[in-house]
């Protein structure tokens, strides 16, 4: 009964997606204010009835209702609870439903908070939102259901893949499809501009809290998928460039290129249609990343064409939606303008550059992840480019953003001097040249990779660090009080770029000075790794509630001292008959150590992967502070303060 | 460019992605022709992997049937094609493996790790064999004579159903 319920609900909610988009563009287009407030009215009950639909099929995980395919497919009454909910979002139909309920929760944000938008400009928004979600709702409704009945019922579902049996599953794929979700609402700001024909930094600065809002969650979702690969698959790597990991990282480079342009034209008034284009390139490829990873069409091709009409409705959804938007800027870029100039030196031009480094460390990342299903949709078989590719074409077209990173938060507007700001940042320059060179030599070893990773990150620091210096220097209380004060917006973009550079140093550290061995250990055996004593105590075996374990025992020690005690397992889930490698990992401050138990070899002995990783939880430390840069710029009252501004303007 | 024209550019790029995502819509791919089928196998010498003093070439193969496989640590359809791999390994069909742009460490752990099913593994570092193979990425299998001439290309993984159909009636026919 439940599951029709839940079904019942989604066609309610496609009902009511339907009435958004009509209601809100007829009003739209009479300028008739019942019309429009029905099409919010419309916003919030499709949310309720998307909501309503999400907790059906929570509640058909929660008691075990085999009858439900889907639920029979990803889930098993030995999995524990939290897994059993987490499993919503484990299969293709249950993450469609996850990433329109995100859609339906975004749209009832913008209901609450756009008050201050012209009547308008906010129903060719809501409009924009709901002919997405109708996209969306249709294709599950025929095409993805999750309700769907496999009448007679199993006795027992065929278990969650026991990869994703993890906290991670928790909370990555929630967090990240907020970041996705959460550029439906800046392209709907983009495209409501482009339908009202007005570009102006008013719209830029509707747009920004909007943007900076999904980035975080993005940023936070790639963050927690990184960590939970580095735990869970035991290969001790934090980034793979896997097709998967790059689709969410593509929407983020553009998505953080978006962020530096809307500040210059919320500004300056400049590069607007460069802005505007950005942010319907921004959840365009939110949308190919849901659907390259949802749809299978990366794993295999051939698991896309056993299902053409998925694949069909999906290419008809994404042509929609972003063909749509993109002729609308083809007919209406022309009568925008150009807006302000600037300088060839200047802020302005200095952030268009980082820009374009940006949008061309995409294009690398879209080549290296779409080349090799190009080549298979042209029947040239299956390949992999790999991390070779990425390392080598990647990290050097983002040099110049990490420079310029620096060197922008001094340049002024409109105009600014090389030479000025060059002597500003001597000393910046001097002491990370100096430290970049001087820091590898006291950690024992001196590559010149190290030294530029080093570089960029000390560059970054410093120059971050040196701009809150001089305006702590015109200041008149407290220093601490003058840090607090600071407008929110600025301390974001500082803990932000901190970040970056705290990220870049996690980078090259992890680089250039992990020790990996790969040994065969009996019990009793020590193995020396990078000063630390790796003793291997022998092994046990326990249950967990739904797999069989082997955990090892090791004892590490520091200069004989006993530091921690290690206990990789090897697990065997039963349901699904598969193995699973559960790393253990004792991370610090300045060092993580990771144990992966690999086979069993002949006698007590096992083959057994030791790591000890430098600054590795830096790299993730990093990213959160990105994160915490952007929750800091959305905090800035200018936002509020601008709003009501902008009501009493309009009003 | 007209100035309006470079307006429509977005959407012309969009189109083109489209158009490769409809074909991929299509079915199996089959394998194509690779210019070097029935042409002599490019030459090489390369360090064995875990022993650099040793070296291979395809002329110390001669008067025998084999096969190269392109591989490399890093890569994920590597991963897929293993079982079959080693199954190919236990019914005697002799593999040498190219381990294409790879860190010597992690090959070697991967092979400790799930079983090497290569007669010998040879070192391709920098890739260059790779260039002269025509190696669009990894994996991919050359089958080759007695007389040392490519007589087939795998790009991708090799499947059961390549193995089946295509690869051992080959190996039977040589």
């Amino acid at each position: 009964m439940i599951p029709e319920l839940g079904h019942l609900a989604l066609i309610l909610a496609w009902l009511l997606a339907a009435a958004q988009a009509g209601f809100a563009f007829a009003g739209a287009a009479r300028n008739d204010g019942i019309l429009m407030a029905t099409g919010v009215s419309a916003a919030r009950g499709q949310f309720v009835f998307c909501g309503i639909a999400f907790v059906s099929l929570g509640y058909a995980f929660y008691a075990n209702d085999f009858s439900v395919l889907y639920v029979a497919s990803h889930s098993n009454s030995t999995l524990p609870l939290y897994y059993r909910l987490a499993a919503i979002w484990g299969g293709h139909e249950g993450s469609m439903l996850l990433w329109t309920t995100t859609l339906a929760l975004w749209t009832v944000a913008v209901t609450l908070f756009s008050q201050h938008l012209p009547e308008v400009f906010r129903a060719r928004l809501l409009g924009t939102m709901g002919l997405i979600s109708l996209g969306f709702l249709t294709f599950i409704l025929f095409a993805s259901n999750p309700f769907q009945r496999m009448i007679p019922a199993v006795l027992q579902g065929r278990d969650l893949n026991p990869l994703l049996q993890d906290p991670g599953m928790v909370l990555h794929p929630p967090v990240l499809y907020m970041g996705y979700v959460g550029f439906s609402v800046v392209f709907g700001f983009a495209i409501a501009a482009l339908l009202g024909g007005e570009l102006n930094p008013q719209w830029a600065r509707w747009t920004r809290p909007w943007t900076t809002a999904a980035w975080v969650f993005l940023t936070a979702g790639i963050t927690f998928g990184s960590q939970w690969a580095y735990y869970e698959l035991g290969w001790g790597g934090w980034w793979f460039w896997d097709a998967v990991e790059n689709a969410s990282f593509m929407p983020w480079l553009v998505g953080t290129a978006l962020i530096h342009a809307l500040a210059v034209t919320e500004k300056r008034d400049a590069f607007k249609l460069w802005t505007v284009l950005l942010a319907i390139l921004t959840f365009s490829l939110a949308l190919l990343g849901t659907f390259l990873v949802r749809s299978g069409v990366l794993t295999s091709v051939h698991a896309f064409a056993t299902d053409p009409q998925r694949g069909l409705f999906i290419l008809v959804l994404l042509g929609g939606v972003v063909g749509g938007a993109l002729t609308l800027f083809a007919l209406r870029a022309p009568q925008m303008g150009l807006g302000g100039r600037f300088g060839m030196v200047s802020r302005e031009s200095m952030l268009l550059a980082g820009n374009v480094v940006l949008l061309a460390a995409t294009g690398t990342v879209m080549l290296g992840t779409l080349y090799p299903l190009f080549l298979e949709a042209l029947e040239l078989g299956k390949i992999s480019v790999g991390p070779p590719y990425f390392d080598t074409v990647f990290v050097p077209v983002m040099l110049p953003a990490m420079l310029l990173m620096g060197l922008a938060i001094f340049a002024p507007w409109k105009h600014a001097v090389l030479t000025v700001l060059l002597g500003r940042l001597k000393w910046v320059m001097g002491v990370s040249v100096a430290m970049a060179l001087l820091l590898p030599l006291m950690l024992g070893k001196w590559t010149p990779l190290i030294a530029l990773g080093l570089l960029m990150a000390l560059w970054i620091a410093a120059s971050a660090f040196v701009s809150v210096y001089e305006r702590l220097k015109k200041r008149e209380g407290g220093i601490i009080k003058t840090v607090v004060g600071l407008p929110r917006a600025y301390q974001g973009m500082i803990v932000a770029h901190l970040g970056v550079a705290v990220f870049i140093m996690g980078v090259t550290l992890v680089k250039g000075y992990e020790v990996e061995q790969d040994m065969r250990m009996s019990p009793g055996d020590t193995a020396q790794v990078d000063g630390y004593g790796f003793r291997f105590d022998g092994i046990r075996e326990a249950f967990g509630p739904n797999y069989m374990a082997i955990i090892g025992h090791f004892t590490v020690t520091w200069n004989g001292r006993p530091v921690t005690i290690l206990a990789p397992e090897k697990r065997h889930y039963l349901a699904s008959d598969t193995p699973m490698t559960e790393a253990a990992i004792s991370s610090g401050f300045f060092r993580d150590l990771y144990i992966a138990l690999g086979e069993p070899m002949d006698g007590q002995a096992w083959s057994v992967r030791l790591y000890v990783k430098p600054f590795v939880q830096w790299i993730w430390a990093g990213c959160l502070m990105m994160a915490a840069g952007g929750v800091l710029a959305l905090l800035d009252p200018r936002y509020r303060r601008r709003n009501s501004a902008a009501m009493e303007g309009t009003a | 460019m007209k100035p309006v024209l470079k307006y429509l550019l977005p959407l012309a790029i969009f189109l083109v992605l489209v158009g490769f995502f409809a074909a991929s819509l299509k079915h199996d791919p089959r394998e194509v022709p690779s210019p070097l089928i029935d042409k002599p196998a490019p030459a090489f010498r390369l360090p064995v992997l875990n022993a650099p003093d040793k070296t291979f070439a395809p002329e110390d193969m001669r008067g025998r049937v084999w096969l190269l496989n392109v591989w490399a640590s890093w890569c994920g359809a590597c991963r897929d094609e293993h079982p079959v791999l080693m199954e190919m390994a236990r019914s005697g069909i002799v593999m040498v493996g190219l381990d294409y742009k790879d860190d010597e460490a992690q090959a070697s752990a991967f092979l400790s790790r799930s079983g090497n099913p290569y007669t010998i593994v040879v070192v391709d570092a920098d890739g260059r064999v790779g260039m002269d193979y025509g190696v669009y990425g990894v994996p991919e299998t050359y089958v080759i004579d007695r007389a040392g001439i490519i007589r087939y290309k795998q790009i991708g993984p090799i499947t059961q159903k390549a193995l089946r159909e295509k690869i051992l009636p080959l190996l039977q026919r040589l």
